[in-house]
């Protein structure tokens, strides 16, 4: 409500702002430090992914895919390698498998950290924020010692993984796992067990059970707010089946919900991982796969739970070697939406940890 | 060690001594000049020093190297900083309020060097030993908030004028709970006078009479200076920096001098009026027990702004009126009940 002789105003927030993530930009609308409105404004980040595929190899276009998600590179390219695996009918050795859940979960991990490092960061947690990220390195380097790079491995092959994992991986994962509990307990302690966080983040951008499922939203947000819905339990793909690991749902529908269940997701994701390094076999990486990729003329739709939601891959083939569709469907896009759904009536300082909590990746939402 | 104890005492006297009547308008003169650019050293030095060591305390909490390239470990990082500052273009956006766009920076540095005025770093080393030391504290302490405002202002930015708000709102709202909290050492002591203050500590620091007083002191003392989890002037993640945001250069770091001054005055009279300023074991010279003592404050609020999140700016007015405020009220009743039965003892006893 605005006093009489008093008016609102907008303000622009990005693409240039500390905390943003990114180049997200949104224009808000403030009554004093209220917010009344948010029009999100995205793009700044689009480079045509989807167009580029198209003059691309099927194989060509790999790297391109850990650009999507840029902090959990693995699970988007598990997504492509699938559909175009599924397209050709291709079946993976055990192996293979076993290490593209281990690569997979590992991004699930390093993202969730990131998301919370960062959530800390926007209410000026410059501690929790460095544990997260001290403890993240580790995945890094586990991605570095196999594939060369950090953040974006190119790991995955159409038929496999491009080579198997040297002698140090087994047992530095090993460690990390063992140190996982330890971690967890710190990022309790100093973050969410914390008073004043709790203060700014419970009962803050509720995001209802009716909303969020009509507005589509996705992942870890759709989680928090009381749906159980996890495309790996939903309709399990790769060996997603075979492991142990519950689907936590938590019903605050809150900002802290949003945070908190990340951090039940890693220790289910730890799981998973422990389960993996405990059943995987030897043998080979790599499926018999033609020399040149030629998937048959048609289409297929492939869906798997990307940390930040659900990413879908709808290819198109016309029997050459270059795909003649390719879209994709990325949870942080629709997740978007959300932002000016819920945040009317919160104060400024709440936007920002509001827009935290959505985890937004913008190599995800602007393709 | 009376001589290292006295020894600033007796520079002073020596300069004194040149003049023909060291009494004269010339010594006194001579001698305010002299110690106006001490203090202003100082203010600058311990501005610059502070930066580093929070960040190497930020670096050793949150586990990270931190600076440690210049010099030994690092520890000469903060020269580089200060003259990479001093190289800075400074850029006066168009469209500002020109005068209060420059005048804001200089308020705020010289604001805090009138604080450094009246703080006594040892016996008889005090600029100006006023009467009313702590009132006059209070008095100029409040500027500060003007010379924000000024700044939101004058910048004609809107996270500008949205910080200099912020500012008005939260240093008026604790300044109310920081004056209250030092009212019961005042009862005490009978006296505004600082130094009188620490005389009276010779026995037992105030810390131990006025416990609760102190800690409400130190955290309105943390939201005064606009320290996390206080920070909301600045409040990068939501603000940018505030009413800093069109700054640049040395007009930056006039801000950031004043910043760390003004930590270094609070934790100072925290010292003088809680901890038993140049009071310690006689190993040390009094002022230098001044200024381990001016550090373990600072080092206390350094381990609370690394450790906590900012609150939310309602959290804040409703911690500073409901929570605060009440305390320092029952603090006083607390220390005037106490003062009471005191006298009615001594007048059992007779002593």
């Amino acid at each position: 409500m605005t006093i009489e002789g008093t008016q609102e105003y907008a303000i622009n927030m990005g693409p240039q702002h500390p905390s943003t993530h990114g180049v997200f930009r949104m224009v808000v609308h403030l009554d004093g430090e209220v917010v009344t409105g948010v029009e999100p404004k995205i793009g700044y980040l689009h480079r045509g992914l989807e167009k580029m595929a198209e003059s691309r190899t099927y194989t060509q276009f790999i790297p391109y895919t850990d650009r999507l998600d840029y902090l959990a590179g693995p699970h988007n390219s598990l997504g492509y390698v699938q559909a175009v695996e599924k397209m050709m009918g291709i079946e993976l050795p055990e192996r293979a498998e076993y290490l593209r859940v281990i690569f997979a979960e590992l991004g699930r991990i390093a993202s969730h950290l990131v998301m919370i490092a960062s959530g800390s960061l926007d209410i000026c947690g410059w501690t929790p924020w460095s544990y997260c990220f001290r403890d993240r390195e580790r995945i890094l380097d586990l991605f570095e010692m196999t594939a060369g790079n950090r953040m974006t491995p190119n790991y995955f092959r159409i038929g496999g993984v491009s080579h198997d994992v040297p002698d140090e991986f087994m047992p530095a994962l090993k460690s990390f796992l063992d140190d996982m509990p330890e971690m967890l307990e710190e990022y309790q302690g100093i973050f969410f067990g914390n008073e004043i966080v709790q203060s700014r983040m419970k009962s803050v951008g509720i995001l209802p059970k009716e909303l969020a499922e009509n507005l589509l939203i996705t992942g870890a947000n759709l989680r928090a707010s009381g749906v159980q819905y996890d495309v790996r339990k939903a309709e399990p793909y790769s060996i997603y089946d075979r492991f142990d690991f519950n689907v936590p749902v938590l019903y605050g529908c809150d900002t802290y919900d949003r945070h908190f269940i990340r951090l039940l997701e890693i220790q289910e994701s730890s799981k998973i991982l422990r389960q993996a390094l405990k059943d995987i076999p030897d043998g080979p990486v790599m499926a018999k796969v033609p020399k040149v990729i030629k998937p048959p003329a048609g289409k297929v739709y492939h869906r798997v739970e990307n940390p930040k939601g659900e990413m879908g891959w709808y290819i198109v083939s016309n029997g050459t070697t270059k795909p003649a569709r390719v879209r994709i469907r990325t949870g942080a896009f629709v997740n978007v939406q959300m932002l000016s759904a819920i945040i009317a009536g919160w104060k400024i300082q709440d936007l920002v940890t509001i827009f935290a909590s959505m985890d937004l990746v913008l190599g995800e939402v602007d393709k | 060690m009376d001589a290292l104890n006295n020894v600033f005492v007796n520079i002073a006297l020596a300069i004194r001594g040149l003049f023909v009547d060291s009494h004269s308008f010339g010594a006194d003169l001579t001698i305010n000049v002299i110690v106006f650019i001490m203090l202003f050293l100082i203010m600058v030095v311990a501005a610059l020093f502070l930066s580093l060591v929070e960040r190497k305390f930020a670096h050793w909490v949150s586990q990270r190297s931190g600076p440690n390239r210049l010099g030994p470990h690092g520890w000469f990082q903060f020269i580089a900083d200060a003259v990479k500052m001093l190289g800075k273009e400074d850029i006066t956006p168009v469209n500002v309020d020109k005068f209060l766009f420059k005048m804001a920076p200089m308020m705020l540095v010289g604001v805090t060097l009138m604080v450094f005025g009246i703080i006594p770093f040892g016996e008889g080393m005090v600029a100006i030993d006023l009467d009313l030391g702590i009132f006059y504290f209070f008095a100029v302490s409040s500027l500060s908030t003007l010379a924000m405002l000024m700044a939101g202002w004058a910048s004609n930015n809107k996270y500008s004028l949205l910080g200099g708000l912020r500012a008005v709102a939260q240093m008026i709202s604790y300044e109310i709970p920081l004056l209250l909290s030092l009212l019961g050492v005042v009862m005490i002591t009978q006296t505004f006078n600082l130094s009188s203050i620490i005389e009276a500590q010779k026995t037992i620091p105030f810390i131990f009479l006025q416990p609760l007083a102190f800690a409400i002191y130190l955290i309105a003392g943390i939201a005064e200076t606009n320290r996390a989890p206080f920070d909301h002037i600045q409040g990068e993640q939501e603000i940018v920096a505030g009413p800093f945001t069109e700054y640049s250069g040395l007009r930056w770091g006039l801000f950031m001098l004043a910043e760390y001054g003004n930590v270094v005055a609070t934790s100072a009279i925290a010292v003088t009026m809680f901890l038993g300023g140049w009071y310690g074991p006689e190993f040390l010279p009094g002022w230098l027990w001044f200024i381990l003592k001016i550090w373990l404050v600072i080092f206390l609020m350094m381990w609370v702004r690394w450790t906590f999140v900012r609150m939310r700016i309602d959290h804040l007015m409703h911690f500073a009126w409901k929570i605060l405020l009440p305390l320092t009220l029952v603090n006083i009743f607390l220390t005037g009940l106490g003062i009471y039965v005191y006298d009615l003892l001594i007048a059992r006893i007779g002593g």
